[in-house]
């Protein structure tokens, strides 16, 4: 090749190259624009006051109500009780690879964690169904366990491995000399590990939370399948519960095209991607802090 | 006091990182109350050889160890030696100054917590600690401030006070100066001296000038063996062996 096809060649690579990176951009912007799009011609049937302090969601009938409050209270009941359940256990198993594990037993350990990330939710589903559910139904003496507290349980598992992985990062990106100068003062493992270690990654681990809240928030499969979807407004963990996902994977499929409970899912859509994309922004937030705060 | 009396010691101490031989049959006495300074070109194993002595090298995997290291009658290497109480009587000053990412006053609490000493006292100690680090009329009024803005000769300072506040026996310091400018070194050497009455100090350190202002005795290590040791001057000014003479002189290291 002579030397101006060369950096023709490089001219279009380069242009391919960003390209790619700009239909990212567009799709996300894409995305947000159509729900957006679509949530605006709901607001001007349905006053987004009552759309958010309304009580019921019963788009079906004459007397239809949009109120995204039951779905608002389901989906934070669920992400709850999932963090409850998967923080300690998540920042116990990653201050447990960090600083205990030999090497034999990280070499298992952490693959067997990222495996658990590639468990389809569709599998998890069926886990809550077949083994959770009953086994919750049985402890509280009602006739079925899909509530609440079988989603969160499921949940938690889900987003085991992302608070895991990142909190490990987080304890290991600790200097060294931090670690030391603990030991040197007499400090045993146990000590260093609470007052220093954990304090020190504290910004790695809040974001770690934080990316494990945006996973169970939007899950859908798994709630859907697991935490029976009544329609009434949530009465606790021991409840049947229909968070916004769900509600949107189950009615999309049989709603006319256009009408008001279209839009109405195209609503509770939005409020869901704005709740991602701020617990998303925040645990970002405290990733790149992490990475200041350590670099400096 | 007993002048003479033998602080530390090291017999016949081998050391493995791996397969790499870093300590070769070390023999060695440390008086108390006295300031030794370990020197030798880089790589040449003191820091190793000081680390051992407070079983900093537990942290790591694959070190072996053999022979015996001593603190007086103590074997400190023995099953039965809690490694909390053994580096509480020998502490430790490291080569980068690391101040805990917390206030100065709770750099110094630190210590004192975990260590059960009683609330009441922590007060006057952590003052105590300060005062005799030299370091108090400059951090007095902010003893809330993070001591990670401190300049870097205050943090070690700082690194000193924490340690001299669990009156410990022994203070290890490895190379304590190599991160600062002359002026933080010289005070931290002023320190060294005053703290001599009441600890053993050894001091692992590449600077041949700060040996002699310091140290009363001084031990030249090459390639994992102690070459030669005694009085600083003699050390400096008639060693008896060829190597430490030329690298006293600076023609090698």
């Amino acid at each position: 090749m002579n030397i101006a096809a060369r950096e023709n060649f490089d001219k279009v690579v380069k242009l391919a190259i960003r390209s790619t990176g700009l239909i990212v951009i567009v799709l996300l912007g894409g995305i947000f624009f159509m729900l957006l799009y679509n949530a605006f011609a709901f607001f001007l049937k349905v006053s987004p006051m009552d759309f958010i302090t309304g009580t019921q969601w019963t788009p079906s009938g004459k007397l239809a109500s949009y109120g995204i409050l039951p779905l608002l209270v389901s989906t934070t009941l669920v992400t709850i009780g999932a963090m409850v359940l998967a923080i300690p256990l998540g920042i116990g198993t990653a201050a447990f690879i960090s600083e205990y594990a030999g090497k034999r037993l990280k070499n298992i350990l952490k693959p067997a964690i990222e495996m658990l990330a590639a468990v389809p939710s569709v599998a998890i589903g069926f886990l809550g169904i077949v083994i959770v559910g009953p086994f919750l139904a049985h402890l509280i003496g009602q006739p079925n366990g899909l509530n609440a507290l079988n989603g969160a349980i499921l949940l938690s598992v889900m987003a085991l491995p992302t608070i895991i992985t990142v909190t490990e990062d987080a304890l290991r990106g600790v200097p060294n000399s931090y670690k030391e100068a603990s030991y040197g003062v007499g400090a045993n493992k146990w000590q260093t590990l609470i007052k220093v270690t954990i304090p020190a990654a504290a910004p790695g681990i809040l974001a770690a939370v934080m990316l494990g809240i945006g996973r169970t928030i939007g899950e859908t499969m798994t709630v859907l399948m697991a935490t029976g979807n009544a329609q009434a407004f949530p009465h606790g963990f021991l409840g049947s519960v229909r968070t916004i996902t769900a509600t949107i994977a189950i009615e999309t499929g049989e709603v006319p095209y256009q009408t008001t409970h279209y839009f109405a899912l195209f609503a509770i859509a939005t409020v869901l991607f704005i709740m991602t994309l701020a617990v998303n922004i925040v645990g970002e937030y405290f990733v790149n802090r992490f990475r200041k705060y350590h670099s400096a | 006091m007993t002048n003479d009396l033998i602080k530390l010691s090291a017999q016949s101490v081998n050391l493995w990182f791996g397969s790499k031989h870093v300590l070769k049959n070390i023999n060695i006495e440390f008086q108390q109350n006295k300031v030794t300074a370990l020197i030798g070109p880089s790589g040449c194993g003191k820091s190793t050889l000081l680390r051992s002595f407070n079983r900093m090298h537990d942290l790591l995997p694959d070190v072996r160890i053999e022979g015996k290291l001593m603190l007086e009658q103590q074997d400190i290497y023995e099953k039965n030696t809690s490694v909390t109480q053994l580096r509480r009587r020998v502490g430790m000053v490291f080569q980068k100054a690391n101040p805990f990412p917390k206030s100065i006053y709770e750099n110094i609490n630190y210590g004192l917590k975990i260590n059960d000493v009683p609330k009441e006292e922590r007060d006057g100690i952590v003052e105590k600690a300060l005062r005799e680090s030299y370091i108090w009329e400059e951090v007095k009024d902010e003893l809330q401030k993070p001591a990670t803005r401190l300049s870097g000769g205050q943090q070690q300072r700082l690194c000193i006070a924490r340690t001299v506040a669990l009156r410990p026996e022994v203070i290890l310091m490895d190379e304590p100066c190599s991160a600062l400018d002359p002026l933080s070194t010289l005070k931290i050497e002023e320190l060294i001296i005053k703290l001599k009455k009441d600890y053993t100090i050894i001091i692992v350190t590449h600077n041949m000038q700060q040996a002699q202002r310091v140290a009363d005795k001084t031990v030249f290590m090459y390639l994992g063996e102690v070459i030669e040791m005694g009085n600083t001057d003699d050390i400096f000014n008639n060693p008896k062996n060829e190597l430490t003479g030329n690298y006293v002189k600076g023609r090698f290291g």
